[in-house]
């Protein structure tokens, strides 16, 4: 079958398992966790594209797609339903060669070369699914056809003390990229790779098919794809990004982004219009804010009836809060029920929970004397605490208690 | 089980607008917006759909721009659909071609119902809010072999309101024995709801004799004038229903769903009011923010004080600012200490700082669209 041609296409790596986020991701992958009172993750990276015109996204799954695939769907609620394009979930498969899983990032690539060569794009955009940011990829590409770049990587200055944790560009005054160094002891610069790269089609292919040749490689952009391409004298360019940027990849970071929201400082506008996130939006009334409730610096979402208290507190859709429970410094994600008299402070509870009455989940750091054993509380999805129960602080709990 | 998939659903979009005249200047009954976040025409189309009907045909007459625009392709509904789905209906033929009633607006539109594959048509008006099943009124209609059954509610009411309404009157068998048009009689009464189960060849028989003899009105031409000589039977539906026919009942219908057991009786999990998408965020709170009794849709910001009132999708109050009883439609923004009390803004108005605007229960003040006060 003939296909119209792309410019560019998206490549979404969304296999990714998350597993420091624990309960939070034992049934979903971590682009489907949910974010923001009516978001999941991958509705960032997905609403980015569409909104900077890219309209041909393959998304990669791997670990516990089910809910993933579920919700993108056709991809109607991004726009992404479309005639030549669209939104498409690439899983792995089995071909003649036997190949199966995704074994790396450039692995994850390298089997779906025949699906990006359908648009014989002239740029490939490789994404992850599990950041939070708002990003034109249309002036980046315009950036990197400006360079003549083999590949451009999108850089965000973090503080020095961080940069061990991140890939580390070094850069010269006209953003070219001398070196590159994955998560170094010693940084050199600290410009991190946000995980967000824009390559030249039939380069990066040629080093796909050679990377997948070599044996020893692990298949990954960041250890194989990037040093080889330098070694080889591609031009590799620094895209700065000075926006909000946030890897949610553990529990503390996921509170922190969600609490972001809810800081008037913080440049990450939900509310503006111009470059809207989309998502699946819940089939739900207002919310309804009882004459008991009391409610301040909080997102509150469709479909939650709030009869208790909530303060700097991010509830996603249809949560219910009985008379006299008390929320605070916590994230509610869709359906749960907090029953009367329960306290629920700095936690985070999944979808479809129920909090027993007068059962306490979590604690302020002021009220612990170790601070070492204090951290956010997670209740996993589908979890029912019974009433009275007591969850301590930094507890992390996926069955029944 | 009556067959839904021998059904066609067919709404009158523009039918009861005097009633609420100041909310139908610029578009039809059926795009007035409702409940925070819906337009009137959801109610009757989504119950259609959680009904199983998916052939539904929406007649127009004028004024049908933000009801073409809400409505879309159909797909919030599930009714982008290969066979059926829905299909809009604008005024067509000649140039006198606005109809004057049911029945000249379903001549326009025969070809359409000649066409469908169904065996009985739903005829639906949108001045009802309500969560219907219709297959249980399907299947009255079949197993009772009625020419017309029409869907009704009793209630208690006023004379400016059944004057507005077709009263019936229902025997024990179901049987209407007698039909008033727009009464000035209050108290306890069956009123229609302007919803009507017949099957497809006696509709079009309908249409046909209607077309001959210049004949306009589906209720007083046929309800009425044939009532004896066809077999006109009424479903009493007995849930919870408001039937918009003056301001007044808009505002307190409105209001009224503030009410728990109310809002879970029309927004059913398993029978949901589907709507147009706006990918609103989740509503803002701010620090001083102090909403009490309120319903809240998403995209809202609310800095003030807000008590007693509906706000749609987008709407901000700012800081110091203290708004009671009010419904406030889509992107209505509240200035810095301003003070409102029973008004009802439409889209897009804009209150000055430290205005007040004040109406009372009974007459609520009401702001035009996009007018900045």
């Amino acid at each position: 079958m003939k296909h119209v041609k792309k410019e560019c296409v998206a490549m979404l790596l969304a296999g990714g398992q998350g597993s420091r986020l624990y309960a939070l991701t034992k049934d979903m992958a971590k682009p489907a966790v949910p974010y923001g009172g009516k978001y999941r993750i991958i509705d960032f990276p997905l609403s980015n594209c569409v909104n900077s015109g890219i309209d041909t996204v393959g998304v990669l799954t791997q670990y516990q797609p089910l809910v993933l695939n579920e919700y993108i769907g056709n991809g109607h609620p991004w726009g992404l339903d479309r005639v030549h394009g669209g939104v498409h979930v690439l899983p792995p498969y089995e071909s003649s060669l036997g190949k199966s899983w995704y074994e790396g990032t450039a692995n994850a690539i390298y089997q779906n070369i025949s699906f990006i060569d359908r648009y014989n794009p002239e740029y490939v955009a490789i994404l992850s699914g599990d950041h939070i940011y708002k990003m034109n990829y249309n002036k980046m590409l315009e950036f990197h056809k400006a360079h003549k770049a083999d590949a451009t990587i999108a850089v965000l200055e973090v503080p020095w003390e961080e940069a061990p944790r991140f890939g580390i560009m070094s850069a010269d005054e006209n953003d070219v990229i001398y070196e590159f160094a994955e998560k170094p002891a010693q940084p050199k610069s600290n410009l991190a790779s946000m995980g967000v790269y824009i390559f030249s089609w039939q380069n990066l292919k040629k080093h796909l098919i050679a990377n997948e040749n070599d044996e020893g490689a692990s298949k990954d952009f960041g250890k194989n794809i990037i040093p080889a391409m330098l070694a080889e004298g591609n031009k590799l360019v620094a895209y700065h990004f000075d926006g909000y940027w946030k890897d949610v990849g553990t529990i503390d970071s996921l509170w922190e982004a969600n609490m972001d929201l809810l800081d008037p400082n913080v440049p990450l506008d939900l509310h503006d219009s111009r470059w809207k996130i989309y998502s699946r939006n819940p089939v739900m009334p207002p919310h309804y804010a009882s004459p008991e409730s009391v409610i301040q610096n909080s997102l509150i979402s469709d479909g939650c009836n709030i009869e208790g208290l909530i303060d700097f507190s991010v509830l996603f859709a249809g949560v219910t809060i009985e008379p006299g429970a008390v929320v605070r410094d916590s994230i509610i994600m869709p359906n749960t029920t907090i029953k009367k008299g329960a306290v629920v402070e700095y936690a985070i509870i999944g979808e479809d929970c129920v909090i027993g009455e007068n059962a306490k989940i979590g604690a302020r750091p002021e009220s612990i004397e170790d601070k070492d054993t204090w951290g956010v509380a997670v209740i996993g999805h589908g979890v029912t605490v019974c009433d009275n129960a007591e969850i301590k602080p930094k507890a992390m709990i996926s069955e029944n208690v | 089980m009556a067959n839904m998939a021998n059904v066609l659903g067919l709404i009158f979009a523009n039918m009861h607008e005097t009633s609420v005249a100041d909310l139908t200047k610029q578009r039809t009954l059926a795009s007035v917006p409702f409940g925070g976040r819906y337009r009137m025409i959801d109610f009757p189309l989504s119950n259609m759909v959680n009904s199983d009907i998916d052939n539904v045909g929406i007649i127009t007459k004028d004024n049908y721009l933000s009801l073409m625009d809400h409505l879309g392709s159909g797909d919030e509904w599930d009714l982008s659909r290969k066979t059926g789905g829905m299909h809009l209906l604008p005024p067509y033929g000649n140039s006198n071609a606005l109809y004057r009633g049911r029945l000249e607006a379903l001549a326009q539109v025969k070809p359409f119902i000649e066409s469908a594959n169904a065996e009985y048509v739903l005829l639906s008006d949108t001045d009802v809010v309500a969560n219907i099943d219709y297959r249980p009124v399907i299947d009255f209609h079949e197993k009772n072999g009625a020419d017309i059954t029409v869907v009704y509610g009793r209630g208690t009411f006023t004379t400016e309101q059944t004057m507005t309404k077709t009263v019936l009157s229902v025997n024990s068998d179901n049987v209407v024995y007698d039909v008033l048009i727009r009464p000035e009689i209050s108290g306890e009464h069956n009123v229609s709801l302007n919803m009507f189960v017949v099957r497809k060849d006696f509709l079009l028989d309908v249409i046909r004799d209607a077309e001959s003899r210049n004949l306009y009105s589906f209720e007083v031409d046929v309800l009425q004038k044939r009532l004896h000589d066809i077999k006109v039977l009424g479903y009493k539906y007995d849930r919870p229903f408001s039937q918009i026919d003056s301001m007044n009942t808009y505002f307190k219908s409105n209001m009224s769903l503030v009410d728990k057991s109310l809002r879970d009786e029309l927004f059913m999990s398993d029978a949901p009011i589907y709507t147009k998408v706006r990918d609103d965020a989740p509503a803002k709170y701010g620090i001083d923010a102090d909403v009490k009794n309120s319903l809240v849709a998403d995209g809202c910001i609310i800095e003030g004080t807000v008590e007693n009132c509906v706000l749609f999708r987008g709407v901000k109050v700012e800081k110091g600012a203290k708004v009671k009883n009010c419904i406030l439609m889509q992107d209505t923004y509240v200035g810095a200490k301003a003070e409102m009390n029973f008004v009802i803004t439409d889209k897009n108005v804009s209150i000055s700082e430290y205005r007040s605007l004040a109406g009372t229960e009974s007459y609520p003040v009401f702001v035009n669209k996009g007018v900045t006060v």
